[in-house]
């Protein structure tokens, strides 16, 4: 059992929720990346989400467009990423899944990128540009070394498209919560409940729900129905406001701990 | 053999393809299942040739472009006179096609993306024509070299939306449009204006542009009587390239030419020239040849001709580059600029930037052929909208 079905199966048994944070790996630097995810760890964070940047990010909007290009300023690339893993392997075991554009995994190598993430220590990959019917060549390459691939699915997605990513997604399936891009929303979508319910049917593999979910009250009525959460915009901004790297990680284990705080009553009401 | 491309998923041999987020993934089956079905309604291509006929005023001429012709000695040169279309341009080809598509999907939104200005204003004329809601993203770098077609937008009654990000061109306001019709995928059909994009993109737009092609060669064999010896076209995205190239690809005796945008020079790095100095790599939904880094981050491009500032090239293309079919080169700014105005001073005919690109070219393969050849280029756009620019590039402003 890799790092994220084990930490989804301790959290089923437990009754609680992921929370899954994630971030641009490089903004503002590198060596700053491993202290913030030392800090949303201590915060409460079960998983990780390290955002590679790209020069087209199509699928997000401004603040991770902004990080990705903060990020690629100072100099970011796939190669700085694994070496970055590598070093938060040095202290620390929570699963970190790389969240990155197609281009940059096909220029390093499908079965290179998989070998490389894997022995750096990484658990999972979601790319949001590779939908099943391309993702043949890094599907093998990534079963071949035991890396989940992790897909998505959004509110459009038809029934024939739920269950053919649903059998395909590794470790848990990704479920974008609204029409749209990534990025704060005043609001949860209302049909995410529907949305989440529609995918139970189809599968049994965890269910984490991402883009617009940016405060504690919004994950907590996601995680009524969801497995976990993933908030990404609200976490980089805090990133994007803070003053220095320090400051940055003192805000994120409180911000960490707010979510985590927030999943947790969750937990005493579903009981 | 005829060719059968792209194959059901959208490929082309190794390139095209689906490249988008799982949102966009249901809009573009429906995309094809709807282009599909009206490709085979009588009723929906009688409409297109009407307004293809009433509206964009098709059939374009064939000109024989006598003192060109002179000026260099050699091949009879032909020009396709695309720039006489409604609008300026051959966008207006697809635009009307997809307008009619986007009605048969009872979707009244559409949205688009312009480096030029050219397929701007063909979706925003063809919104007016069909009283459709109209956004149109474009770079504000472009905005700026290409004020005039900024301004015809908003008189149709379009949306300019002024894309900041990254290089702020054709590239970004690909981006920005997609992240729109990720949005408003429900409401909304994307107006992709070249042969890019996300199966069925490639193929939907090579269809609409193919009448090009079609005309042209019915075209040459009443005048010439036998097929002509080369064609030359632009290519930026590459629709107007593969409009012309279509209806030829089955005659081996036709050689083909597609001319990229060289910028300054194919060694100062500064130019559009994807399969000169590019590799294969996935940009907006497609694999295809592309301009990007090492570490397969997008690099910069550039051009003086907004149209061909880009830096992947249509998924065709590069299938038919690989083939040998196609043979693809490049001009530099300077050239194209030469040409821009050799054309204007010979034939009385302005063209545009992108355009000159494919005169230029003409230009040098023209003398080397025999007298009795014939050679087509495909005037792509007219002129007016570079006008400015080129004043002030002379320095005459």
């Amino acid at each position: 059992m890799n790092r994220i079905d084990a930490a989804f199966h301790r959290l089923r048994k437990e009754g609680r929720k992921a929370f899954i944070p994630y971030l641009m790996a490089g903004d503002p630097r590198m060596d700053a990346t491993v202290s913030f995810v030392r800090a949303l760890e201590r915060g409460g964070a079960d998983l990780i989400e390290l955002g590679v940047p790209f020069s087209d990010p199509l699928a997000d909007g401004p603040v991770i467009q902004r990080a990705s290009e903060r990020s690629l300023w100072e100099g970011t690339t796939l190669r700085g990423v694994l070496a970055c893993v590598r070093r938060i392997r040095q202290q620390s075991q929570i699963p970190l899944l790389l969240m990155t554009y197609y281009n940059p995994v096909a220029k390093y190598g499908e079965a290179r990128f998989a070998r490389d993430a894997l022995a750096a220590g990484v658990d999972g990959v979601i790319i949001p540009d590779l939908p099943p019917e391309e993702a043949g060549g890094v599907r093998v390459a990534a079963r071949r070394e035991g890396l989940d691939l992790v897909f998505l699915l959004a509110p459009t997605s038809t029934e024939d498209r739920i269950r053919r990513v649903c059998r395909a997604t590794q470790g848990f399936v990704y479920y974008v919560s609204l029409t749209g891009v990534t990025g704060m929303r005043r609001s949860l979508d209302p049909t995410l409940m529907e949305g989440i319910q529609r995918l139970r049917k189809a599968t049994r593999i965890p269910i984490a729900v991402g883009f617009g979910i940016s405060s504690p009250g919004q994950a907590e009525r996601a995680a009524r129905w969801a497995d976990g959460v993933i908030v990404g915009s609200a976490c980089v901004r805090l990133i994007e406001q803070s003053r220095g790297v320090r400051d940055a990680a003192r805000r994120l284990q409180a911000f960490a701990s707010r979510f985590r705080r927030a999943l947790d009553r969750c937990r005493k009401r579903t009981r | 053999m005829k060719r059968r491309l792209p194959d059901r998923h959208g490929h082309f041999g190794p390139y095209g393809g689906k490249f988008v987020p799982e949102t966009l993934m249901p809009a573009l089956g429906e995309l094809e299942r709807e282009y599909l079905a009206a490709r085979r309604d009588t009723a929906f291509r009688a409409e297109l040739d009407h307004y293809l006929r009433e509206y964009a005023g098709r059939p374009t001429p064939l000109y024989f472009a006598r003192r060109l012709t002179e000026a260099l000695g050699g091949a009879k040169i032909y020009l396709k006179r695309e720039d006489l279309c409604h609008t300026g341009a051959h966008k207006i080809n697809n635009c009307l096609g997809q307008g009619l598509l986007t009605l048969r999907m009872g979707k009244r939104r559409v949205i688009a993306e312009t480096g030029a200005g050219q397929h701007g204003v063909a979706t925003a004329t063809v919104a007016a024509a069909f009283a459709l809601e109209c956004v149109i993203y474009m770079g504000t770098e472009d905005m700026e070299r290409q004020a005039l077609n900024v301004f015809r937008m908003r008189l149709l009654g379009a949306e300019v939306r002024p894309v900041e990000g990254g290089s702020r061109t054709l590239k970004d306001a690909i981006n920005e449009a997609m992240r729109d019709w990720t949005t408003n995928v429900r409401t909304t059909h994307y107006i992709l204006g070249s042969v890019l994009g996300a199966h069925p993109y490639p193929m939907i737009v090579r269809d609409f542009q193919a009448v090009i092609g079609r005309e042209a060669r019915e075209q040459i064999l009443k005048i010439e009587g036998k097929l002509p010896d080369l064609l030359v076209a632009c290519v930026g995205g590459g629709s107007n390239a593969l409009g012309l190239f279509f209806s030829f690809l089955e005659d081996p005796e036709v050689r083909m030419v597609g001319v990229e945008a060289g910028g300054m020079g194919l060694r100062t790095g500064k130019h559009a020239a994807r399969f000169a100095g590019g590799t294969v790599g996935v940009l907006h939904g497609t694999r295809s040849y592309l301009l990007q880094n090492r570490d397969g981050q997008i690099c910069p491009t550039h051009s003086v001709s907004a149209g061909l500032d880009y830096p992947s090239v249509g998924p065709e293309h590069s299938f038919y580059h690989d083939e040998g079919r196609v043979t693809y080169t490049s001009v530099t700014d300077r050239e194209a600029l030469e040409a821009f105005e050799m054309l204007a001073r010979l034939e009385g005919i302005i063209p545009a930037l992108e355009s000159a690109h494919a005169v230029a070219h003409a230009c040098k393969l023209a003398p080397a052929m025999k007298k009795k050849q014939t050679l087509i280029i495909n005037l792509s756009g007219r002129g007016d909208k570079d006008v400015e620019q080129v004043a002030k590039i002379r320095g005459e402003r």
